[in-house]
């Protein structure tokens, strides 16, 4: 073979060039030597399932690894469905690393449970540790953000989403040394907690190359002000208390400031607000690319209107559905190069009037040529509004559309909304993903195996009649990575139709369902490479339950290294 | 078919987890799954497809006429109450809205639904109290700050800078166990307005089920009279870890500064129980000692 004249340095350049994980993967099962050389070189390896492998096996194949995403507990367990303690330690990694000698720069985490020792063995094993990316994960506190501070002397990037941090009120961020001038990320606005206001200002200040810094609700505008006076180089902001007497010198600082920051193209925060500060930000507006309002409830549906349409080049938008339908035809009007659209509910309690409606969902259809993503909470939605938006927007890539009533029929036809979601799934080709809800029967299940070829994750709630549902997805969506099905009639026949299938899948979750604890016996029985995994919260296991019982939660997972260690009473690995 | 009651039969009260209640003639559930249904807070609905069902807001008995919109044809049994699923009730907040499907029903009962992640919902949730705080201590003088759940839109229009001052608060999921049971559950703070609702809801979870397993089963003995968890009438008492890791019997100090203190719940056996701080001003004196 050609390939064969060329040295390994050679080969280990071009591949070089292939920075996704696919391709690279693919590149490896050529033939033995691209395999060997390929594995050598990889540096930055994406793990989608914690227990699909472990650390050990890891570094021997990909032993330079200096870049790890990890990600743990199923995406249900975003929404509760996973009770505590079920697992995604990050520590065993952490661990085997510093044992194998890896020489660890970047971590990037998602719903794992991280703990202070993690953290501080972390930051005390890896002296070239750059960039630490925590997603939705808990189990750890402000100390644990202390050692992370205060030994990772080369830390650029410290950014944290929207997780469960348990804030000690201590002074994690005075720990940063005044050596430290290296951060280029930092990102804490989910913390709850204090921090000392001199010590972010200074730490800002020695930082020049920081790029992105997301405040938490502590930090007043008036440090806003200062801050940005000493970083009029930052391209992402998130501001925290954004609340001030409108009159004031302070305002006018910052509007000063905000000048001189013309490199900023992403903003979020807002995480109280008074409103009439707001203008002081349009200036910002006219160059953003990515907005996220969707903590900011502060801000009312007609101030967010006339800050929208200062965005002339938004591509990303996040926001709260107090922006109405009225204000989502704003944002069709003006927002010409939108790809993302998330709209989130801010009503989570009451009964209240829907803010949006389908009519919002059509509007930004029509006027958003470019829109591949959407995320969208409303009341209702009819089939001829989605049948409207597939014919609009054929370039979706993700598409989820979630009704507060989940299984709410179109309420203009009293009709399910077999045929919307199923325009849908036939007009984007390039479908990856795509969420459900609302008043659905088999039949959108057979589009979706029909159509959706593309589709990799399916994320179904309170739909279809019958087993057949899911067998026309399984059977016909040959690129699904990830099924999770709640609440829905799908049981044993379904399951056990096609078990091969699930080895060909990252995961499978199905709750409140209708499969049997025998018929995961089953799969457990004859594909040792999955792991089927029970969450039973009462405490059936104690006598034996009987295989024709219903299993109230299963997850199952492809798996190289058999049953995890570490699962707690509560779940049982078949 | 019997009809699956609210667990918390008075409407408006408690921050239980609804299960729908249905009139007989349109559920059908199939025979072995009364057993699941017994374990908790199921949505309880029938395998009817075609017709739809909306929510039930808690405790409120519906009726076939409000049988109008889309609902799963299926039962959501969910085993000894989801709890991993917390209730996310909206039923301390106000009289239950009377409504058909069309006014659009309450979501927040359901287990897993909306599919919002729990730091955004506790986010919102104290977003809202804390600006419904603020427009308390605006108004009137005097006036306690408020401890229901206000389900109003936030609305904040202060001026004032004070955001360090504000306690925010705990976020709204926090641990639960119960001593003798190896499974811990969560519970969402913010769904209730007083320790009533919370211990009521309690019980309920760690009580009742099990009331029903074992009579379902056929076992004999445990408890079958509600257990009070807050007057140490019972063989368990209701305790809370606070932010200084001491150990306290739940119900002495203000809900609300509750709310701000508290990490965990345990439900302990009175006779460990002896010896907690009964109160807050002895709280005080012992926050010098090491916490337990």
């Amino acid at each position: 073979m050609m390939m064969n004249y060329f040295p390994d340095e050679v080969l280990e350049h071009v591949f070089n060039f292939l920075t996704s994980h696919k391709d690279r993967n693919a590149v490896s099962m050529v033939c033995k030597s691209w395999y060997r050389v390929e594995r050598f070189s990889r540096e930055k390896v994406f793990i989608g399932n914690c227990y699909a492998i472990d650390p050990e096996r890891l570094i021997s194949r990909f032993p330079r690894v200096r870049s790890l995403t990890l990600k743990g507990k199923p995406h249900f367990a975003d929404f509760n469905l996973v009770p505590p303690d079920w697992g995604g330690f990050v520590y065993p990694w952490i661990e085997a690393m510093v044992k194998l000698g890896v020489h660890l720069e970047e971590l990037r985490l998602k719903r794992m449970v991280v703990s202070d020792e993690s953290l501080e063995l972390l930051s005390r094993s890896f002296v070239s540790f750059k960039s630490l990316v925590l997603v939705s994960c808990e189990g750890f506190t402000t100390d644990g953000l202390a050692a992370i501070a205060s030994n990772c002397r080369f830390l650029r990037e410290l950014d944290l989403q929207e997780n469960e941090i348990e804030d000690r009120r201590g002074h994690w961020l005075s720990c940063f040394p005044d050596s430290c001038t290296s951060l280029i990320s930092l990102n804490f606005a989910c913390l709850k907690g204090e921090v000392n206001l001199a010590t972010l200002e200074r730490l800002v200040a020695r930082c020049h190359n920081l790029r992105s810094l997301r405040l938490n609700h502590v930090v007043p505008l008036d440090t806003l002000q200062k801050i940005l006076g000493k970083a009029p180089q930052l391209v992402d902001l998130g501001a925290g208390a954004f609340v001030h007497d409108p009159d004031s010198e302070t305002l006018n600082k910052l509007k000063n400031a905000i000048q001189k920051c013309t490199s900023i193209r992403s903003l979020s925060g807002f995480l109280e607000v008074a409103p009439c500060c707001l203008p002081a930000i349009y200036p910002m507006c006219l160059n953003l690319t990515s907005l996220n309002l969707s903590y900011a409830p502060g801000i009312h549906n007609n101030e967010l209107i006339k800050l929208i349409r200062h965005c002339r080049k938004l591509q990303r938008l996040w926001i709260l559905d107090v922006i109405g339908d009225k204000g989502l035809g704003v944002v069709a009007s003006t927002c010409k190069e939108l790809q993302e659209l998330r709209v989130f509910p801010s009503d989570l309690y009451g009964v209240g009037n829907a803010a949006v409606t389908e009519e919002g969902l059509v509007a930004i259809s029509a006027g958003c040529p470019k829109l591949n993503s959407v995320l969208y909470f409303c009341q209702q939605v009819t089939n001829a509004a989605l049948i409207t938006v597939a014919k609009n927007c054929p370039n979706f890539i993700r598409f989820r559309l979630c009704t507060l009533n989940p299984t709410i029929a179109d309420p203009v036809t009293m009709q399910p909304l077999d045929e919307g979601f199923g325009a849908i799934v036939q007009s984007c080709k390039g479908l990856k993903r795509l969420s459900l809800s609302g008043l659905l029967t088999d039949q959108v299940f057979l589009y979706i195996g029909m159509y959706a070829e593309q589709l990799e994750m399916l994320s179904v709630a309170f739909a279809g009649g019958t087993d057949m549902g899911m067998l026309y997805v399984l059977n016909g969506c040959r690129k699904l990575k990830k099924l999770e099905i709640m609440d829905s009639p799908f049981g044993d026949v379904a399951l056990l139709a096609d078990i091969g299938k699930y080895e060909t899948m990252r995961s499978l979750w199905m709750s409140s369902c209708e499969v049997t604890l025998g018929a995961c016996k089953t799969i457990a029985k004859k594909m040792p490479r999955l792991n089927v995994e029970i969450i039973d919260e009462g405490d059936q296991m104690e006598t034996s339950p009987d295989d024709r019982h219903r299993v109230e939660k299963m997850y199952l997972y492809r798996s190289l290294v058999g049953h995890r260690r570490d699962a707690p009473d509560f779940v049982r690995t078949l | 078919m019997e009809p699956t009651l609210g667990l918390l039969g008075s409407g408006g009260g408690g921050g239980g987890l609804s299960k729908m209640d249905m009139s007989p003639e349109v559920s059908s559930y199939p025979e072995e799954s009364e057993l699941e249904l017994g374990l908790g807070l199921s949505l309880g609905c029938g395998g009817v497809k075609a017709k739809g069902f909306p929510w039930g807001e808690c405790g409120r008995i519906l009726t076939a006429k409000d049988f109008r919109s889309g609902f799963p044809g299926k039962s959501s049994a969910a085993a000894v109450g989801g709890v991993s699923g917390t209730k996310r009730g909206a039923d301390c907040v106000g009289p239950p809205e009377v409504g058909s499907a069309s006014s659009g029903v309450s979501s927040s009962q359901v287990v897993g639904w909306p599919p919002i992640r729990t730091y955004r919902m506790n986010s919102l949730v104290n977003q809202a109290k804390a600006a419904k705080t603020e427009e308390d201590n605006k108004g009137v003088d005097g006036n306690e700050k408020g401890k229901d759940i206000s389900k109003k839109k936030v609305n904040h229009g202060s001026n004032k800078n004070d955001a360090g001052d504000r306690e925010k608060g705990h976020s709204g999921f926090v641990k639960v166990n119960m001593d003798g049971l190896p499974i811990g559950r969560k519970v969402d703070l913010n769904a209730y307005s007083c320790y009533e609702t919370l211990a009521e809801t309690l019980e309920d979870m760690f009580f009742k089920s099990t009331t029903t397993i074992c009579s379902i089963r056929g076992d004999k003995e445990q408890q079958t009279q509600p257990l009070k968890l807050l007057d140490g009438s019972s063989e368990f008492v209701l305790t809370y870890e606070d932010k200084e890791g001491d150990w306290m019997l739940v119900g002495d100090v203000p809900w609300g500064m509750f709310l701000s203190t508290v990490k965990r719940l345990r439900i302990m056996r009175t006779s460990e129980a002896n010896g907690l701080a009964p109160g807050f001003q002895e709280n005080n004196e012992r926050k010098k000692g090491k916490p337990i």
